[in-house]
């Protein structure tokens, strides 16, 4: 059985290269708050742009957690980076997820951007792996992310 | 999103029990009757036939009558409760980046 891949687009107001290198070079900044995986929250969020280089997050400490790895480095057309971050936001090396992100140009100076976040059956085991703290930790994450979704909304 | 949560939760529990995953992972190569998930398994029958129905109410998977054999396969609405909620994850990080690039263009290029 497979799980629908998730799919998200959105235009934005840059080139395809400057939209590539801001959703890259930037993801510390612009991600959600929450999006966060060490002990001491992130500072940055930085990709190691080649195939097989990391992905990581780094706290004000120095710290680094990595979140996963490029597999595809395309500027400025396309980027796949292995997700294998938990539904309780931590790193698990058997958690193997892709996400695919696209850059199309769409007239002067517009980028459709195009998220996938596929080979979500891996989330079964994560589920089964996690479900107790899960049990303990769920409601607190998805209330203070359902205040955070309807701030954004 | 409310709904999503407690389903995703009954989900997550009901995955937590070692012959449970076992079961769901069995049924994740394809549908299978009691009988035949039995009998890969160290448990008795009337075990699994208990372990489905947990599975069952987590909306983890679902059964359909074939002959006088019940068929049991994954039912794809409980999985999706975790989906949704990437989903959801997802189209507010995106929504997030696209400001983002606009706060950006605004600052570098005032028109």
């Amino acid at each position: 059985m497979t799980i629908a891949p998730i799919v998200h687009s959105v235009e934005v107001k840059a080139a395809p290269a400057r939209a590539f290198a801001l959703f890259t070079a930037d993801f510390g900044k612009w991600r959600p708050a929450m999006m966060t995986i060490g002990a001491s929250p992130a500072v940055t969020i930085q990709f190691d742009p080649k195939p097989d280089g990391a992905v990581f997050e780094q706290a004000q400490d120095g710290t680094v957690t990595l979140w996963g790895k490029v597999l595809v480095w395309e500027p400025p057309a396309r980027l796949v980076f292995t997700w294998q971050i938990t539904s309780r936001w931590t790193y698990d090396p058997d958690l193997v997820t892709e996400v695919e992100v696209s850059f199309e140009p769409v007239g002067e100076g517009r980028t459709k951007v195009t998220l996938m976040h596929r080979k979500l059956e891996a989330y079964g085991a994560d589920a089964a792996a996690h479900s107790e703290s899960l049990r303990n930790g769920w409601p607190g994450i998805l209330a203070s992310f359902g205040e955070y979704a309807g701030v954004q909304a | 999103m409310t709904n999503v949560s407690a389903a995703a939760i009954d989900a997550f529990g009901a995955l937590g029990e070692p012959t449970r995953r076992a079961i769901f992972e069995r049924l994740a190569q394809g549908p299978a009757a009691v009988g035949e998930l039995a009998a890969n398994l160290p448990v008795t029958r009337p075990a699994v036939s208990q372990h489905l129905k947990v599975l069952k109410e987590a909306g983890l998977v679902s059964e359909t009558p074939e002959g006088t054999r019940r068929i049991y396969r994954l039912d794809p609405r409980g999985i999706g409760a975790m989906r949704d909620w990437l989903d959801a994850h997802w189209a507010s990080a995106l929504e997030a980046f696209a400001q983002y690039v606009d706060e950006q263009a605004q600052e570098e290029s005032p028109e």
